[in-house]
This record gives structure tokens, C-alpha cells and sequence, in this order.
């Protein structure tokens, strides 16, 4: 494998009580630079995200086979996950705020690092909120609850939480399907200047969206990888692939 | 379909044969079951209001306070007042530690595998085992084994395996109540199971938690049978008010016990004492029992979700 790859996943299967979710996926995702996964309904796409920071194993039943190495480390070695986490931000499509306050959600992560003072606190709060969008419509009221927000508001906090603890890895999973498209493009625009420094890998069902931002992009069908290619090529008239072409073109899924 | 539809549109929002159908039967459905609702409060009732009657001539602030007198058909109930309090404060702290801590345990960490499958069948069985059968087991296992003799303690122990059962489960019911999602997010950021215990799931099931034990402190005041065999006793002379008339290795009297000694075993007790016995115990429970509500009521105006 290239050595310029974050993320090198070898033969990872995934299941769940025996139903297969992941079917032996090889994917190699460049560092610095956003990776497009689409696919429709039911892919894998979601559980190759939990398998890439190992929530997988907190899902009764879950098994998972196969390798995934983040900087060359093989992940599944590690025996302290929590240091896996922290180096991974994670954005799932249902919005969660937190029963605390906005600030508290925000500094939840950082906290766990052991930052205790205020002023660093509030900094990094100010900080992934207003790279989420978020900062100008909650920064007077930074003492409610995250619960109390609307549902896009909490996906952005969300998203604010992800950032928080200065991720290596950001993973987005359908981050803006509650967003308005307006504050979805001011978000797309930090991405495009987060991964500069960052990994980020998108799941996405706008495929549109992977095209915007995607500098490679892998199409998932049932469990498998279908395609994995430039973004220009994915989309372009001549995939080299019928069923890549069908699915970016609408014409299934 | 807008004002300025033509007339021949056909009626959508007009009230036909079928819906005023439904309407009725759901009027029907909800008097039926707003009847029952109501009559859950009539045995209550009616209940407090005999025994209130009932008790009036005896009741008075000296008969909480007061000791019994000429072989109990005289005087107040206050030894086994607080002898109840003594056995419900110590079966608490035996049972509500152990209880919550093992119910965290079982819905938060236990994988599914056979020996939680046991401890769960264990909970639900322990359950439904009748007071008396705890009684002998708390002969067996406290009075006896334990070698703590008739006493408080071997009393206070019994009641507590009787309760731990209900606390496990109110407490597991709590947490599970918790949405999955909010652990998820924290894992997500890096916290361990116990930080995400601690931190998001604790504090949003604390209100469930309390009231479970609170309700089944409650039963134990009111059980006779399991403390009949392991620590109440038919009489102890102590001061009148006295706040700490029993050491833990000694028996002591209790509420219900007392209930059941005076109207069985002692001829010649006035009615009113029986029935200001039993509405001291009443009483006991419901003062528990508002607390645990107001308690409820308090934590759930913090709640976060």
C-alpha cells in the first residue's frame, strides 16, 4: 500500500448476527484530502465508519473480520480504544445533542483530554462552532441545553462535537440531510479548508455532494466496493463501470 | 379543497356516516377508561376514610410518641414506629447499594451471554418468591448462618434480598430509558462505557432510579411475614420519643408486626388502637411515597430531553 494512504483497509468483513454488512472491502483512503463514499440504502457505508473508530464492537452481535490500519497501525491491535476515538471525528446522520449545555457538548471531548482551564475551553467551543456554522446562532445562549435545539442545529453541534477534539480523521455521515442548503454550502467550505490538515472521509446520498467535494470517491453496493476512483471519473459519462453509472446517473437506487 | 372550488367538488372535509362512527366509539373508549381510571381511587378511598373513622378516638400526637402501656391496650405505638424505621434504613443501605450498582452492571456492561441470562432469570424469580419463603431464608441464612440471632440486622437483611429484585429492575428500567444515541455520541468522542455512565446516562436516570427504591422501601415497611421469624418482637420496653432505643444486635418492635400482635394476640385492645395502628402505617408509607413523587417532580423539571 502506498505509503501516502491514512486509512488502509484490507479484507474487512462485517456482520451482524450473521446478516453481512461488509463483504471483504479493500479501500485505500489518501491523507489529506476528501474521500467520497456513495451507495444506496443498505451498503455498508455506515458500518464501515463504525468499524473504522470501533463502535462496531459496542453493537450486540457484531463480528468483524479483516484489517484496518490507520497510519500504517493495525487498529484492531490496539487495546486502548479510547485513544483511537479521540484521534477520529465522528458525524452520524441522526442529530444528538448531548442532555448538557451547547458549551458542555462542545467541551465534552476536550475535557476527557484532561483540558480544564476555562479560557482553553471556551476557545476551542468558539472555535468548532463557528467552523460548524453554528456560533452565531447560539453563542447568547450557550447555556442551553444541546436537547433544546432544532434538529439542524443539533446535527451542527454535532458536527462542532466531531471537531472538538482536533480529529486526524473526520468521518461524515449524511451530515447535512437536516442542514439547510445554504448553511450546508458554508459547512462544504470548511471542509474544503479542513483537509488541508485533515482526513476526511463522506458518506453522502447527495451524490452531487461528492462531487463538489470529493477529490476520490468509492461507490458501495451491497456490502461491496464497486468502484473506487477519481471523483472526475466516478461521475463522468464513461465510469468504465454499468452499475456506477446507473447510480450516478439515477437511473437505480 | 379551497373556497373556490366549484360546488360540484366533492365534500372532503364534511362530517360523513363513517366518521361520526369513529368519533362515537372513541367517546366510548375514552369514558370506559377514564371510568377505570377513577376506579382505582375508590378502594383507596374508601379505605383511608374507614380506617380514619375508624381511628379517630385514638388518634393523637401522644400516640406516635408514647409507649405502649398496660400490655399494650394502653398508651402510644412509638417503639414500634421507630423499630419500622430502623429496619427500612438499614435494609436500605444494604439493598440500594447493591441493588443500583448491580443493575448499572446489567445494563450497562453484561454482555448477553448465559451467566447474565441467569442473573436475569435469578432477578425476575427472586421476585416473585412470596415474603414468607425470604423469611425462612432469612432464618436460615442471617439468624442462623450468619450467626446474627434474632436482630435488627438479620431482620433488616431479609427485607433487603426481598427488595433487591424490584430495585434491580427499576434501576436497569431507568437507564434503559436513557436513548441509546446519547451513549453512542459519547463513545464516539472517546469517553469510555463508565465516563458515558457518569457524565450523560447516570444523571438522566437518577429520577427513576430513587423512585424505584423509595416504592419498594415502602413495601418494607408494610411487610410483616419477613420480619416475623428474623428480629420483630412482641415487646421492648424503651424510653417514650427516644431516637436510638435499639442497637442493631438486638430485636426490636415494628409497625406491622405490632398491627398483627395487638388485634391477634392480645385481648381486650381498644378498636381504635387497632385501627390508629394501622393508619400510623398507612401513614408511614404514604409520606414515603409523596416523597419519592416530589423527589420525581424535582429531577424531572431538570430533566434534558
Amino acid at each position: 500500500m502506498a505509503a501516502g494512504n491514512k486509512i488502509d483497509i484490507a479484507g474487512l468483513t462485517a456482520s451482524y448476527g450473521g446478516k453481512t454488512a461488509l463483504d471483504g472491502i479493500t479501500l485505500a483512503i489518501p491523507r489529506n484530502e476528501i474521500f467520497g463514499i456513495i451507495g444506496p440504502a443498505n451498503s455498508g457505508k455506515t458500518t464501515l465508519l463504525k468499524c473504522i473508530n470501533r463502535t462496531i464492537e459496542m453493537t450486540p452481535g457484531a463480528r468483524v473480520r479483516g484489517g484496518i490500519a490507520i497510519d500504517g497501525e493495525d487498529i484492531f491491535r490496539r487495546r486502548n480504544v479510547h485513544d483511537l476515538r479521540r484521534r477520529i471525528g465522528m458525524v452520524f446522520p441522526l442529530p444528538v445533542g448531548l442532555p448538557i449545555t451547547v458549551f458542555d457538548n462542545v467541551a465534552y471531548a476536550p475535557r476527557l483530554a484532561g483540558i480544564r482551564v476555562k479560557a482553553e475551553l471556551a476557545e476551542i467551543v468558539e472555535r468548532c462552532l463557528r467552523q460548524a456554522a453554528l456560533w452565531d446562532e447560539v453563542k447568547d445562549r450557550l447555556h442551553t441545553l444541546g436537547t433544546r435545539l432544532s434538529g439542524g442545529q443539533q446535527q451542527r453541534l454535532t458536527i462542532a462535537r466531531a471537531l472538538s477534539h482536533d480529529p486526524e480523521i473526520l468521518c461524515l455521515d449524511e451530515f447535512s440531510i437536516a442542514i439547510d442548503p445554504v448553511t450546508t454550502m458554508r459547512i462544504e467550505d470548511v471542509l474544503l479548508e479542513l483537509r488541508n490538515h485533515m482526513t476526511i472521509v463522506l458518506v453522502t446520498n447527495l451524490v452531487q455532494q461528492a462531487r463538489r467535494l470529493a477529490g476520490r470517491t468509492a461507490f458501495f453496493n451491497k456490502g461491496a466496493v464497486v468502484q473506487v476512483d477519481a471523483t472526475d471519473v466516478i461521475f463522468s459519462d464513461d465510469p468504465g463501470n454499468r452499475l456506477t453509472h446507473d447510480y450516478v446517473h439515477g437511473i437505480f437506487g | 379543497m379551497s373556497a373556490q372550488a366549484p360546488a360540484t367538488a366533492p365534500a372532503m372535509f364534511a362530517e360523513t356516516e363513517f366518521t361520526r362512527r369513529k368519533l362515537r366509539a372513541q367517546r366510548r373508549a375514552a369514558r370506559v377508561l377514564g371510568l377505570m381510571a377513577v376506579a382505582i381511587l375508590i378502594p383507596l378511598v374508601t379505605l383511608l376514610a374507614y380506617l380514619v373513622v375508624k381511628a379517630a378516638p385514638a388518634l393523637s400526637w401522644s400516640f406516635l410518641t408514647d409507649v405502649p402501656r398496660a400490655g399494650m391496650r394502653e398508651g402510644g405505638l412509638w417503639p414500634a414506629l421507630i423499630g419500622t424505621v430502623y429496619l427500612v434504613v438499614f435494609s436500605l443501605m444494604a439493598a440500594a447499594p447493591i441493588g443500583v450498582m448491580a443493575g448499572i452492571y446489567l445494563n450497562e456492561f453484561a454482555r448477553e451471554n448465559w451467566f447474565t441470562r441467569a442473573v436475569n432469570l435469578a432477578v425476575v424469580n427472586l421476585a416473585g418468591v412470596p415474603s414468607i419463603v425470604h423469611a425462612l431464608f432469612g432464618v436460615g441464612a442471617f439468624v442462623l448462618f450468619a450467626n446474627l440471632g434474632r436482630s435488627v440486622l438479620a431482620a433488616s437483611l431479609t427485607l433487603a434480598i426481598m427488595t433487591l429484585p424490584v430495585i434491580i429492575a427499576a434501576t436497569k428500567e431507568a437507564l434503559a430509558a436513557v436513548p441509546r444515541a446519547f451513549r453512542e455520541a459519547c463513545w464516539n468522542l472517546g469517553a469510555s462505557r463508565w465516563q458515558t455512565i457518569r457524565t450523560i446516562v447516570l444523571p438522566n436516570s437518577i429520577s427513576g432510579i430513587l423512585t424505584g427504591v423509595i416504592l419498594e422501601v415502602c413495601r418494607a415497611a408494610g411487610e410483616c411475614a419477613p420480619i416475623m421469624y428474623t428480629g420483630a418482637i412482641f415487646y421492648k420496653s424503651i424510653k417514650e420519643g427516644s431516637l436510638f432505643p435499639y442497637s442493631p444486635t438486638e430485636q426490636c418492635m415494628a409497625l406491622s408486626y405490632h398491627l398483627h400482635t395487638i388485634s391477634t394476640q392480645v385481648p381486650g385492645v381498644p378498636d381504635s388502637m387497632l385501627y390508629g395502628t394501622a393508619v400510623v402505617l398507612v401513614g408511614f408509607v404514604l409520606v414515603f411515597n409523596s416523597a419519592a413523587i416530589s423527589l420525581r417532580v424535582y429531577l424531572r423539571t431538570r430533566k434534558k430531553w
